[in-house]
């Protein structure tokens, strides 16, 4: 897989702005939870007021709240309120906010820095929740009575028309301290989170005293958080949508490059590179796997990075504002991690099975096709059915089994999430209970494991994506990491001029790459022009090599190959090719017409070069009886033409290239005897002065060539006349008889 | 070799490979097929209600089972839509109980309430999951059977059907629907049916519940969907252009790999390199323009839906806490509409999306059931003739016949072969020689006259009891995947192993078999590629022995074999030949000339016939190809 990043690699800085951006997109997804849960904790549980510390106070309030605190806190106190009066300027403006102080003084909160109202806010919230208990206990004797017990007094002897706040004002500083220290010793089995609520709610009630409408205060406060949730929520999807325009562009940019590369290094290999892959699988190569890296390029980008950002930032949240409930976030993503892989684990290899089944089932399919004559001709129908239906059954029964194993997974996972939810409201609601959390954290809580849920599903995910992936990306790598075998020379040399076309075979052997044995030893001749040389041997002996190591689609390993005297490798490849005009044994047309295929052999070829070059092949006759002659459209691999016609074209195209130098590679078998014989006449008369390659098994059609090699597994054994070699070589007269009968080899 | 026309593995391996990953990701939730969002190229039946009706049809068989799935599949929806309420619930229990303890008047939280709404739930959730579970296994069972039903009648249905239909239809179109198209049918039946009915109870389901929180919130909440719908086909219509473009470009990229990797040879012979090398550059530069506007615009949804998703749940909240202000909601039943709101928007995104998926199926179904409506070959006889083993005596009675009715080839054919005797048919490439052999099987029926066998009509004779009296070895030599001694038998498949290996010495198999690892029982390869192109026609010669035929069909190989084997092989046929009536496909002019009738074929028709001599005294067609055939080239 990483042997892919050299080809990748100017896409590193946008890869690095995905993932910042998806930073900022997963804070925003994480923060959202986050104001969900103070819409409920602080608008709906707490009316909108956020702090236990008022921006108000009245008078008799802030006297009263004074005798909870110690000296210091009182000193702290005072600092932060100053004392407004009637007189004093700015009143109005204060008065306004407070509909219910009918022209009292009151006390104002100054303006404070963060770490001052931290300080502060326990302080006052203590006393105002501490004053809002004894006004409650005053409105119940019962109560007063008991908790004065506890307190060391009577309330029933409060001195008559003195309330017991009154009877506290007046007590001498020391016994007020020791009740302080009791009060506080209270507060502290009643835990900070508590004391915050039962603050915040003591502040509202003071400023609804003060005549604060606290509707109002409530909407604004929802209305100004979910304003900012929109706002968060418009930014993670400006952040999503530019990620997805990175990845998208990164994944089409890196899959232009990377089939770019693949197709140039391609275009750069010799004979034997394409056949060390097969033509078949780099086309899949340059195809299918570089869409398959496209896919997952993108995939990786949008969920294979925000996955972890996501789930490790749910996480922290999740512990920050819960630490105690972090075992049930652990629990469900063993559970789920276990429920995945397992399950995977199951269907994985069914899977790799199925692909093989389908192509089993297609092969009996493309079988039964393709012998459908033999089939019928055996009336072995019933048998191919069978066939088809052990294959078909063997699928059916493997999709099965993976579609039902894979089916469970759905309705788990939904249970899972579920009953996570069930078990945070359930322990969540004990740690309520004891004042450890808040309603809102909980429910925040439940959304923080939902997204690091579906994190490590994604993460789990990838471990199914990715191997598959990562074999599209080796098999990619596997291409561009082949050096061609043929070199262009350092140093290039030019043919003399003119140019002759002399080709001269001296001790040439020749191995396929990683062959143990030489497919061509030893060979040595000289081909003269306007002379025909013929290749003739039975399948594999050599005499297709032979002549490919002309035009250099290979090169040789002992020996060497002059044109000219020159070594065909010191020149350039293409000043080489230039001079030849080559016909292979299975020919291949382009999509377009009959026109541009012969242009393909030399683009500014005359249209009366064209028109000669039909001919000679044999080809006008046919082009001349399609009603748009030479304009006729050939379909990819020319397959709109039989197989004779596509045959002639390839010789014409050949032959528009005016080349010195023809090789006709096994290029005459699709064509009948007679068409045949008056192509060789046609060459003989056009282009008789050439150096012309012939290769055949069909003794007909070499047996009037002015040299024939005979070719028995890689070594000459005769080399000669027809007539000279049907009486010295033995292999070559076995086939000559093979095919001609007596009289006709005369 | 380097240049084999490479068409196919990209055609064909290039749907598999998507399907495979349709597959992994399919029962799970992320990866649908076709790209994002299940978004794919817009591909509609012609005809869709019948198609559909068709569909339905098939699932006829299974219609209670059927009427099951619906009903487990609504009931897990309806028990999973309940959840969110009961915990809803369980969380006012929660927030009374705090507001009870924070305010100093309640008696906090009511812990055995909260855990038996908890338990409810917890027992809705497994049932559901249960339903679910069950829904899925019956309908996978289903939708797979269904498959495997298709996959069969398309199987049985290529046995039926006459040899023309195959003459304009290539063999990947029919793989493809054996494998892409039926899959199809199955995913929709396996997967988007149930999604269709889940996705509709919870929509009507959860719009329920919601109305039962609060009528105003639900107000708030259907406003989602017109916003949804809208940017769902906003971007399905903007993004299946430049997908639909992306196809394209992509198909004229790939065809241009295909054709320049297929004939490297050709470029490399030309000095074509630079060309095509820019030529690509130019097609995969637009591809690439297209490719990523298609993917962004694809990828561009799911944010888009989020961001409506959340736009909601803020309405969604500022509406309950201002209801909740005035205590007409309970904290639990925001939490609770929260939730239901969430499970609103996936349904309707795939709802809107369901039409694409049911026009594909219907595509695909249709390309099925048109191909399983294609005509059978023309019934048997009613009364055939028994006929036992014939003698071999064949007659043509004014022989016409063309592969299509508006293009007649053998337009008045007439000849007599006594049995025994031995015709050779030529002419020159391409001209038709195989069709005598395909009427005489009745791969084809003769449009007027008639062909006998025996003296009887080869169409009063079953079709087996007829191709029983012939033997076949074509120059294609089509052999199956399996051992030597099962292709041996293909013929006669109640045929002994002594008998198939003395059919194998006759035809001078034996030797070689014996040399190959395993010998008889060798298994051919799937190209069969492990053994050599003449051993191949050793072997079906053999098999023909083994049936022992009345008459035999011959064509000669042309192909390259070498020179050995070459000797077997004509040794082979003459021994195979001997006391059978014999059509051969001859190429070779020893074979012409030993025939006892020549047929000359020219465009399809017969020409001329004769024996050897005759025609080359009659100077006509056979002459001329005879003399051009094996005349030196003049100097």
């Amino acid at each position: 897989m990483f042997r892919l990043f050299p080809y990748i690699r100017k896409y590193a800085g946008w890869v690095l702005l995905a993932i910042v951006l998806l930073f900022v997109q997963a804070n925003a997804d994480l923060a959202l939870p986050d104001y969900l849960s103070r819409i409920v904790n602080i608008g709906l549980q707490q009316g909108g007021v956020e702090s236990a510390l008022p921006d108000a106070l009245r008078t008799e309030t802030y006297d009263h709240m004074l005798l909870f605190l110690t000296p210091a806190e009182q000193a702290q106190v005072q600092a932060a309120y100053a004392r407004l009066e009637p007189s004093a300027a700015g009143y109005a403006d204060v008065a306004a906010k407070y509909s219910a102080l009918n022209g009292q003084a009151l006390y104002v909160l100054q303006t404070l820095d963060v770490a001052q109202r931290e300080a502060l806010t326990p302080i006052v919230g203590r006393g105002l929740v501490t004053l809002s208990f004894l006004q409650q206990l005053q409105s119940d004797p019962e109560k007063m009575a008991a908790m004065g017990q506890g307190l060391g007094f009577d309330p029933s002897k409060l001195p008559p028309g003195m309330t017991l706040l009154d009877v506290l004002g007046k007590m001498p500083p020391e016994q007020r301290a020791g009740m302080i220290t009791a009060i506080q010793e209270r507060f502290a089995t009643l835990g900070e989170s508590m004391i915050n609520q039962m603050g915040i709610a003591a502040a509202r009630a003071e400023l609804e005293a003060l005549g604060v409408n606290m509707t109002v205060v409530q909407s604004n406060y929802i209305l100004r958080t979910g304003g900012m949730m929109l706002l968060i929520t418009l930014l993670s999807v400006a952040a999503t949508i530019l990620v997805g325009l990175i990845s998208a562009r990164v994944a089409a940019g890196a899959a232009r490059d990377l089939r770019e590369a693949v197709f140039v290094r391609v275009s750069d290999f010799g004979s034997a590179e394409i056949e060390k892959f097969s033509t078949a699988s780099l086309i899949t190569r340059a195809t299918n796997d570089v869409n398959q890296m496209q896919m997952l390029t993108m995939i990786v980008i949008r969920m294979v990075f925000y996955a972890p950002v996501i789930g490790v930032g749910g996480l922290i949240r999740a512990l920050h504002t819960a630490p105690s409930m972090g075992w049930i976030i652990g629990l469900m993503v063993v559970i789920l991690i276990s429920l995945i892989l397992g399950i995977f684990s199951v269907t994985l290899p069914r899977f790799r099975k199925i692909q093989t089944l389908i192509d089993n089932l297609n092969r009996v399919v493309r079988e039964n096709l393709s012998g459908m004559m033999v089939v019928r001709a055996f009336n072995r129908q019933s048998f191919e059915e069978k066939r088809f239906d052990r294959a078909n059954l063997d699928l059916t029964n493997n999709v099965l089994f993976v579609n039902r194993a894979m089916v469970v997974l759905m309705p788990l996972m939904t249970l899972l999430m579920s009953s996570v939810s069930l078990l945070i409201i359930w322990v969540g609601a004990h740690q309520i209970s004891q004042a450890q959390m808040q309603v809102g954290d909980m429910m925040a809580f439940m959304q923080y494991a939902m997204q690091i849920f579906f994190a490590f599903m994604f993460m789990s995910m990838m471990f199914i994506i990715l191997p598959r992936a990562s074999v599209s990306a080796n098999r990619i790598a596997d291409v561009l990491e082949v050096k061609p075998s043929i070199v262009e020379p350092e140093n290039p040399i030019h043919f003399p001029e003119p140019f002759r076309g002399e080709v001269e075979f001296d001790h040439v052997s020749f191995r396929y790459p990683d062959a143990d044995e030489n497919v061509l030893c030893n060979i040595t001749f000289t081909a003269r022009p306007g002379q025909t040389t013929a290749f003739i041997g039975t399948t594999g002996s050599g005499k297709s090599t032979i002549v490919r190591l002309i035009p250099r689609f290979y090169d040789v390993v002992e020996g060497a190959i002059r044109i000219d005297g020159i070594d065909i490798r010191q020149v350039p490849q293409h000043e080489l090719r230039a001079h030849i005009g080559y016909v292979p044994q299975r020919s291949n047309l382009f999509t377009g017409t009959i026109e541009s295929n012969l242009r393909y052999g030399d683009e500014d070829a005359t249209e009366e070069q064209l028109q000669r070059a039909a001919e000679i092949a044999q080809a006008k006759e046919f082009i001349e009886a399609s009603p748009d002659g030479m304009a006729t459209e050939i379909s990819q691999g020319g397959t709109n033409v039989s197989g004779g016609q596509r045959q002639r074209l390839a010789i014409a195209r050949a032959l528009v290239t005016g080349a010195s130098i023809y090789i006709f590679d096994d290029s005459f078998s699709a064509l009948d005897y007679r068409t045949d014989a008056a192509l060789r006449r046609a060459l003989k008369k056009y282009v008789g002065n050439s150096t012309v390659f012939i290769v055949s098994q069909r003794v007909a059609t070499i047996k009037s060539a002015d040299q024939i090699i005979v070719l028995d597994e890689g070594e000459i054994v005769g080399k000669g006349t027809h007539q000279e070699l049907m009486k010295t070589c033995d292999v070559y007269r076995d086939i000559a008889l093979s095919q001609l009968s007596q009289e006709e080899l005369a | 070799m380097s240049n084999t026309p490479a068409s196919k593995p990209v055609g064909n391996g290039n749907r598999p490979s998507n399907m495979a990953v349709g597959r992994a990701g399919g029962p799970g939730p992320g990866f649908g097929r076709g790209g994002p969002m299940g978004m794919m190229k817009g591909e509609k039946a012609r005809d869709f209600k019948g198609t559909m009706r068709k569909l339905i049809g098939y699932l006829g068989a299974y219609r209670w089972v059927t009427a099951l799935v619906i009903l487990l599949s609504v009931a897990s929806t309806v028990f999973s839509i309940f959840g969110p309420k009961i915990l809803g619930q369980a969380t006012t229990k929660l927030f009374e109980g705090v507001m009870g303890q924070i305010a100093g008047t309640g008696t906090g939280i009511d812990f055995a309430a909260i855990g038996q709404i908890l338990l409810l739930a917890l027992g809705l959730y497994v049932v559901s999951a249960l339903l679910a579970y069950v829904q899925g296994w019956i309908m996978t069972g289903v939708s797979v059977d269904i498959t495997y039903r298709l996959r069969r009648d398309i199987a049985e249905k290529i046995n039926r059907m006459p040899l023309r239909y195959f003459d304009g239809t290539n063999h990947g179109e029919i793989l493809s629907r054996i494998t892409n198209d039926v899959d199809t049918v199955n995913q929709t039946l396996s997967q988007s049916l149930s999604q269709i009915i889940t996705s509709v109870t919870t929509v009507l389901g959860v719009l329920v519940m919601m109305l039962t929180i609060s009528w105003q919130m639900t107000l708030v909440a259907l406003l989602i969907v017109p916003i949804s719908l809208f940017i769902v086909q906003f971007i399905v219509k903007h993004s299946q252009r430049y997908f639909r473009q992306q196809q394209d470009y992509l198909g004229h990229v790939n065809g241009h790999i295909e054709e320049m990797f297929a004939g490297h040879v050709e470029v490399k012979a030309f000095n074509g390199e630079a060309r095509s090398v820019k030529k690509f550059q130019g097609l995969n530069d637009t591809l690439y323009g297209s490719a990523w506007k298609s993917q962004f615009l694809s990828g561009i949804m799911m944010p888009m839906m989020n961001f409506v998703g959340n736009l909601g749940y803020v309405g969604m909240v500022v509406l309950g806490a201002s209801l909740a202000v005035r205590n007409l909601i309970t904290v639990g039943d925001i939490q609770a509409f929260i939730q239901y709101v969430r499970s609103f928007t996936q349904p309707i995104t795939q709802l809107a999306n369901i039409s694409n998926v049911l026009q594909q199926t219907a595509a695909a179904a249709e390309r099925v059931f048109e191909f399983l409506g294609e005509a059978d070959e023309p019934a048997e006889t009613d009364t055939p003739v028994e006929v036992g083993r014939v003698h071999g005596a064949v007659e043509f009675r004014n022989v016409r016949f063309g592969y299509t009715p508006d293009k007649i080839v053998i337009k008045n054919f007439s000849a007599q072969v006594q049995p025994g005797k031995r015709v050779a048919i030529v002419g020159p490439t391409g001209a038709g020689k195989t069709t005598l052999v395909k009427l005489l099987m009745r791969f084809y029926d003769v449009n007027e006259g008639a062909i006998l066998v025996d003296g009887h009509d080869i169409r009063s004779l079953r079709r087996a009891d007829l191709r029983h009296q012939f033997g076949m070895v074509l120059q294609d030599t089509w052999l199956f995947n399996g051992t030597i001694l099962d292709n041996i038998r293909y013929g006669r498949e109640d045929a002994t192993e002594e008998d198939a290996i003395a059919a194998a010495r006759a035809a001078h198999a034996d030797h070689f078999v014996r040399s190959l690892p395993g010998g008889y029982q060798m298994v051919l390869n799937e190209e069969t590629s492990n053994i050599s192109a003449g051993q191949k026609q050793l072997l079906t010669i053999a098999r023909a022995f083994l049936v022992n035929p009345p008459m035999l069909i011959l064509d000669e190989a042309t192909s390259s074999v070498d020179t050995h084997t070459e000797l077997l092989i004509q040794e082979a046929m003459r021994r195979l030949m001997q006391g059978r009536t014999s059509f051969i496909i001859a190429h070779r002019l020893s074979t012409i000339r030993d025939a006892d009738w020549i047929l000359v074929v020219n465009e399809g028709d017969i020409v001329e016939q004769g024996t050897h001599e005759q025609l080359l005294a009659n100077n006509g067609f056979y002459a001329n190809l005879y003399n051009s055939q094996f005349v030196r080239v003049e100097e």
